[in-house]
């Protein structure tokens, strides 16, 4: 198998607080291949959003990455230097968070945003910009013709693909997806779950896909963790995972998850 | 064929009844026609996505709006209209809500003891302070929480799913007959809200209560209610007996939302995201119009059938 893409050795991640430090991430260890998409679940507080600060570096106190290493394609993020940090966040690592739809500037044209971020990291010229704008607003299945409105002329649905569009149009080897659906109703979840799989598909990049619904990132991921009160306590393949966990904790999450009568599930328009 | 849900129980008189409910805001149809019906003991779900009407519906209920058109009846009584000053008391102390947000529906300064000893003193539930103390005690034990530990915490020092357990014993501290519970498991962890809802469930039969459960996950439905309204667009799509419509859905907005709950045995198909985004524009576009005609399919199970015809992969 190929050396993976990003590959978190032993990593812990501390919060300092007045009264000592409290560990929030304990000497976690996982790897993303090329092309995988990972997921990693677990409670609120868990965590697993934790991890997805230190991966990019944006921990901020009192949070502390006090050990491990985050090798992406061989080199250690941890130890990198901000000026060089600059060219791997959004470039080759992009970031989708769960109120991201909310982080649209409401002043700026959505061709502006575009246009803000390609020019800042690929230099690009203004009428690139729209041609790549325009370019990923058909990939996710927006008339390409509506970049020039403004964030609130789209629904939730549309805002959060919007953010997924602009973070692929740097064509980044991995993204990492924070609950990119949870304020969303189901239906505008499936179709942006599907197109993220779709565009997956095409593009090759790796997700870490983070998320407390099992049955979700069932759907969609190839490996899953679990983790419990800072710990990975069980990391497999999703059919493992999902058909005969390892850990207690695993099956107590499943069993927890509301789930809809066996006559409910006759799967229509599949 | 009934198209009036409010005549299918005869005999049965409900607490609180939206009759044909309409209401605008400027040129947006929020409620078009709603007759839902609220009996004791008896829980009903509204289902559907963001901005469907639904939270409207229970703000109407809940006397924060009223209607544009349609009544709204109270143990048989027209009360669109706001009546006498006591009339109103009365009607709120028999109507309470949980809201959404656990972490904001708590005054951070006062303790949770004082949350609970405030409605019943003030509703003359307990005469003195001395006998709220064994109510408070009674009901924080009676929503699963530790009454001696809980007592003399604030807000803060609780979880989410203790402060939405709290905010149910506020509720019930005022004795109502109905409660209104919005998505009151939409904001707790997943791990969690199973436990929400059975309690939700057991203090609805045990104190014969009329729930109306309001959420978009209408897998949670399934566990509380008895009786569900699919909504969309402000309209009533697909209602009755919930158990009749999970297993045989007939509006094509309910199979939609059903197609769409997330089942870790049924993987996403890759290359399949053009078609799902295909059948739910061609779904929620023939689902918008106002459709009149009511279709009754079941004993208790009743469609507004959309003009247009339904998408060939349903």
């Amino acid at each position: 198998m190929d050396a993976p893409l990003i590959d978190i050795r032993n990593l812990t991640v501390d919060y300092l607080l007045d009264k000592g430090a409290f560990t929030a991430v304990n000497n976690v260890s996982f790897s993303i291949g090329r092309g995988e998409i990972f997921g990693l679940a677990g409670e609120s507080g868990c965590g697993k959003s934790t991890i997805a600060y230190a991966i990019t570096r944006l921990s901020k106190a009192p949070a502390w990455v006090s050990g491990g290493e985050i090798l992406f394609d061989g080199v250690d993020l941890l130890q990198m230097p901000e000026a060089k940090l600059r060219d791997i966040r959004w470039t080759r690592i992009g970031m989708v968070f769960q109120s991201a739809m909310n982080s649209l500037n409401p002043l700026m044209r959505v061709k502006d945003q575009f246009h803000d971020v390609l020019n800042r990291h690929e230099g690009f010229s203004r009428e690139q910009s729209l041609a790549r704008g325009e370019e990923m607003f058909r990939l996710v299945g927006i008339a390409p013709g509506r970049i020039h409105d403004y964030p609130h002329q789209f629904s939730g649905g549309m805002r959060q693909r919007i953010v997924i569009a602009i973070c692929l149009a740097l064509k980044p080897d991995l993204i990492i997806m924070d609950e990119p659906t949870t304020a969303l109703d189901v239906v505008v979840q499936r179709e942006i779950m599907e197109q993220v799989l779709d565009l997956q598909a095409q593009y090759g990049f790796s997700v870490l896909f983070i998320t407390h619904d099992l049955h979700l990132m069932s759907q969609t991921c190839h490996r899953i963790g679990v983790m419990l009160k800072g710990q990975l306590v069980e990391v497999g393949d999703v059919s493992q995972v999902s058909r005969a966990p390892a850990h207690a904790y695993t099956r107590q999450l499943w069993d927890a998850i509301p789930h809809l009568p066996a006559t409910a599930r006759q799967g229509w328009f599949a | 064929m009934t198209q009036d849900p409010l005549a299918r129980q005869k005999g049965e008189r409900p607490i609180i009844a939206l009759d044909r409910v309409e209401r605008r805001f400027g040129a947006v149809e929020a409620l078009r026609g709603i007759s839902i019906a609220l009996h004791p003991g008896r829980a009903l779900a509204l289902v559907g996505e963001s901005g469907c009407g639904k939270t409207t519906c229970a703000r109407i209920i809940a006397r924060m709006d009223h209607p544009s058109e349609g009544r709204l009846l109270y143990r048989g009584e027209d009360r669109t209209a706001a009546g006498s000053a006591s009339a109103e008391r009365a009607y709120r102390r028999d109507v309470q809500m949980v809201f959404q947000d656990p972490f904001s529906s708590l005054n951070p300064v006062y303790s949770i003891d004082h949350h609970l000893t405030r409605p019943l003193l003030l509703n003359g539930h307990a005469p003195t302070r001395g006998e709220a103390a064994g109510a408070v005690e009674a009901l924080l034990a009676d929503v699963g929480l530790d009454p001696a530990v809980t007592r003399r915490k604030f807000p803060h020092e609780l979880s989410g799913g203790q402060r939405q357990r709290v905010n149910i014993a506020r509720a019930l501290a005022v004795r109502p007959a109905v409660l209104v519970a919005d998505e009151p498991t939409s904001m707790l962890d997943v791990s969690i809200r199973l436990g929400i809802l059975e309690l939700l469930a057991r203090i609805k039969k045990e104190r014969d209560l009329a729930l109306l459960y309001i959420t978009h996950d209408i897998a949670t439905a399934a566990h509380v209610a008895e009786e569900m309204v699919v909504m969309f667009a402000g309209q009533m799509v697909e209602w009755g007996d919930t158990r009749a419509i999970l297993a045989d859905p007939r509006h094509p907005y309910t199979r939609l939302l059903l197609s769409a709950v997330p089942d870790g045995e049924r993987p996403l198909r890759r290359g399949d995201s053009t078609r799902f985004l295909k059948i739910a524009d061609e779904v929620r576009s023939l689902s918008r119009p106002r459709a009149e005609r009511v279709e009754q399919v079941g004993a208790n199970h009743f469609i507004r059938p959309p003009a247009e015809a339904v998408p060939a992969a349903a």
